[in-house]
């Protein structure tokens, strides 16, 4: 075997996961844990669906519907979309830049472990007296220590510690994007993935900044007894309302616009075409993600800041349907004409396109402030955001699953088995949430448990939930698929696609310093640049030689697991009855971490050299593999 | 390789004219914050010891703010740099961002409408 040859896997399995710093193999952990999370989300959401069925029906009860419906939006968005958006990030990013790793292994590391105990720390509050129950937004007084219960306890704290791992891979992505391009990878030659990857990354900086802020003032408010949010104390709950949109508003670009870029670099491979209006692509992504910043008050339309205030983010929020509708066209004028092969992956790109727009044009809707006071609340704001999130994010996740699915795993999806699945969740998908707008029209209200009959909604209900099975089925079926594949389908080499960019140069299995030598890039699509003018290869720009790695690290686990024990001491705080003080638990999981943090800096590691005739030797094999 | 990284080398591989410019940016730094410091003390105890009169307190610190944040980003964000496009990019973006942030959090919180 190839890989053997080299330091890590001279470890054993488990240890080697535990603590690996490789920008793919952390890839794969984030792609596991964020499907865990996915299909646990979605289950709520079935059993959310089953139980608006009926009209009266009494299959959940209130309570619990409640905290479904947070732990559902909560996990989607933090655990699920987050986490799988950056697996691809991980692997595709530093391939695609022509970079042996991302910037800071060690941070990388540290950024899926603080992700992934903070999920865990959120999912714990079921066995504590239930999940959070105030809404994924968690609105004070509803969230303050008043009204909510223990959940919004695992809330803050949960979010708060994989909020800071969300953080620091932001930083990380976008040094890496910066600094380790590839001789020739100038910065308006990197593939549409990597400049979306980058304003995500930049977004995630300035917007989960001021969520950290905001959750801590509510721990404050919740464990310290502060009164930032209480009015009888002097406090104000429309700053809650602020901070968290402020946050919220650029949350929704932040996973919509990875996804953007993964259907950017769909379309051009299977259209055979250069993506239409490179340039033009980019200053629309660098202007939605600047603009994504100054519209966060369309959420608090109804709550009475004044007309003003409402008119001026009402056309700012209009504002960003031109950018926008730029790159819609640009994707359209990328397929005409082009030579277009429609596998899967291509399936959920082109379909991406008209369901995106649908979303956007309720979106443009939800943004007329006076119509809004109809809107908002209903159901039609749940139809808008998940014609977003599913017809866009999910589409272009199960998309880039398909592309990429050969170069992380070695062999294709099967592709009969991903058109059914992909026709059965299109139609599952506009069964489930196209009845949605009529419902949130006719007044159907969101978040409540239940509704009366002979309202003119138990039909629709009635087709939602259908349509909510076939969408699982379809889901059920990728599952299938992924297990079929593993077993059926046959090894593929570095590029089955004919790809353009350079992730499809190198050979499959990526090995472990992903590029021999650095690549020299010669122009925009550098691999297709290559079949056409040249010998289908990338030019080396550097002699071989030896290849500086940095080693593997448990830290970032323990530095996590540190923040893991100090959160749930501080939930502590406010349990009746802990066995053991609080105090003791926070002061443990401190001690773990910043020890850790002090052992990492002061203990030498400058990592370890794979040998030029390794190298030598590890591409020779891989050669002939593939 | 990688036992000998971290032993100190026996002779600068500056050349002169690198070394005067460090030393230079080191005093500069050193003098930027030492005026700094003075300055923060400055608003202490001008405020502490009475010194300014009350109505003339507020706008007083706020300057010593305003000229704190200027040398802060100037010297120690090194804004002033040539080869620093990318900082100076993040540093100008945070603060766009944030105006209308802090405007919404002062003015747009239900109690007065606009
Ligand atoms: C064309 C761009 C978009 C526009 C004009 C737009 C507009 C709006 C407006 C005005 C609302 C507030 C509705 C209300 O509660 O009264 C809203 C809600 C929402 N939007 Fe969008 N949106 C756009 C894109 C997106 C995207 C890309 C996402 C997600 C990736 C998204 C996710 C959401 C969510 C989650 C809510 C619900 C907020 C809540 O809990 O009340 N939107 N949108
Ligand atoms: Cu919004």
């Amino acid at each position: 075997m190839v890989r053997e040859a080299t330091n890590t896997l001279q470890k054993s399995v488990l240890w080697d996961w535990l603590t690996t710093v490789d920008h793919k193999k952390l890839a794969v952990l984030y792609l596991i844990s964020g499907t865990l999370f996915f299909l646990k989300a979605g289950l709520m959401a079935v059993f959310m669906r089953i139980q608006l069925m009926f009209p009266m029906n009494d299959f959940l009860s209130g309570q619990t519907f409640n905290e479904f419906i947070t732990m559902h939006g909560t996990i989607m968005l933090f655990l699920a979309a987050t986490p799988l958006l950056f697996a691809f990030m991980n692997y595709i990013v530093p391939l695609q830049i022509g970079a042996r790793d991302v910037a800071f292994p060690f941070v990388n590391a540290l950024g899926f472990w603080l992700f992934f105990f903070g999920g865990i720390l959120v999912s714990l509050s079921w066995f504590f007296g239930g999940a959070p129950d105030a809404g994924w937004t968690s609105y004070v007084p509803l969230a303050s220590r008043d009204y909510g219960g223990l959940g919004i306890d695992f809330y803050v704290l949960g979010l708060q510690v994989s909020g800071i791992g969300t953080l620091v891979s932001g930083i990380n992505f976008i040094v890496t994007i910066i600094n380790m391009r590839a001789p020739g990878m100038t910065m308006m030659r990197m593939p549409l993935f990597c400049w979306t990857t980058l304003v995500t990354s930049i977004l995630i900086v300035f917007a989960f900044t001021p969520l950290a802020a905001g959750l801590a003032l509510l721990m404050l408010d919740r464990m310290f007894d502060g009164m930032f949010f209480i009015p009888g104390e002097g406090g104000n709950v429309v700053i809650w309302q602020h901070i968290f949109w402020i946050f919220g508003h650029p949350e929704v670009y932040i996973l919509v616009l990875p996804a953007f870029g993964m259907i950017s670099e769909i379309i051009p491979t299977f259209s055979k075409k250069r993506l239409f209006g490179y340039t033009a692509m980019v200053f629309a992504t660098l202007i939605i993600g600047f603009l994504g910043f100054m519209v966060w008050m369309h959420h608090m339309f109804t709550v009475g800041i004044g007309p003003i205030a409402n008119s001026v983010f009402a056309i700012a929020t209009m504002i960003i349907g031109i950018p926008t509708g730029i790159k819609i066209f640009n994707w359209l004028f990328t397929m005409w004409g082009g030579k277009l092969t429609f596998n899967t992956a291509m399936l959920c790109a082109s379909s991406f396109v008209p369901t995106f727009v649908l979303g956007g044009v309720t979106g443009v809707m939800l943004a007329m402030a006076p119509v809004d006071h109809l809107y908002h609340d209903t159901y039609f704001v749940v139809a808008h955001f998940h014609y977003i999130i599913l017809g866009g994010i999910v589409l272009g996740l199960i998309g880039a699953t398909f592309y990429w699915y050969p170069k992380m795993f070695g062999h294709k999806l099967n592709e009969t088995l991903g058109k059914i699945m992909f026709w059965m969740f299109y139609v599952g998908f506009h069964l489930t949430f196209f009845v949605q707008h009529i419902l949130g029209l006719i007044g159907m209200p969101r978040r409540v448990y239940t509704y009366l009959e002979d309202q003119g909604m138990d039909t629709m209900n009635m087709i939602s939930t259908i349509g909510a099975f076939v969408m699982s089925a379809a889901i059920i079926l990728l599952v299938v698929n992924i297990v079929y594949s593993a077993m059926k389908s046959p090894r593929e080499g570095g590029d089955p696609w004919d790809g353009r960019t350079l992730e499809w140069a190198t050979p499959t299995p990526v090995p472990e310093y992903n590029f021999a030598q650095t690549p020299q890039v010669r122009s925009l699509d550098p691999l297709f640049y290559e079949k056409i003018h040249g010998d289908g290869t990338m030019k080396p720009a550097e002699p071989i030689g030896d290849i500086h790695m940095p080693n593997g690290s448990i830290y970032p686990f323990t530095i996590s697991l540190g923040l893991f024990f100090a959160g749930f001491g501080f939930i502590m705080l406010n349990m009746e009855n802990a066995i053991i003080s609080p105090w003791i638990v926070i002061a443990v999981g401190g001690i773990i971490t910043f020890g850790s943090m002090a052992l990492h800096s002061v203990k030498e590691d400058h990592g370890y050299h794979i040998s030029k005739e390794t190298v030598e030797q590890m591409e020779k094999e891989v050669g002939t593999n593939g | 390789m990688g036992e000998n990284l971290s032993q100190p080398f026996e002779k600068s591989s500056m050349t002169p004219e690198e070394i005067r410019k460090i030393n230079r940016e080191q005093r500069i730094q050193t003098i930027a914050f030492g005026f700094m410091i003075a300055i923060t003390l400055l608003a202490f105890i001008a405020v502490g010891a009475d010194v300014v009169p009350g109505s003339f307190a507020i706008p007083f610190i706020l300057g010593l703010a305003g000229i704190q944040l200027f040398l802060q980003l100037y010297y120690f964000m090194h804004l002033k740099d040539k080869d620093h496009g990318w900082p100076n990019t993040f540093i100008v973006s945070g603060i766009v961002l944030v105006i209308p942030t802090i405007v919404a959090l002062m003015l747009l919180i239900g109690v007065t409408k606009y």
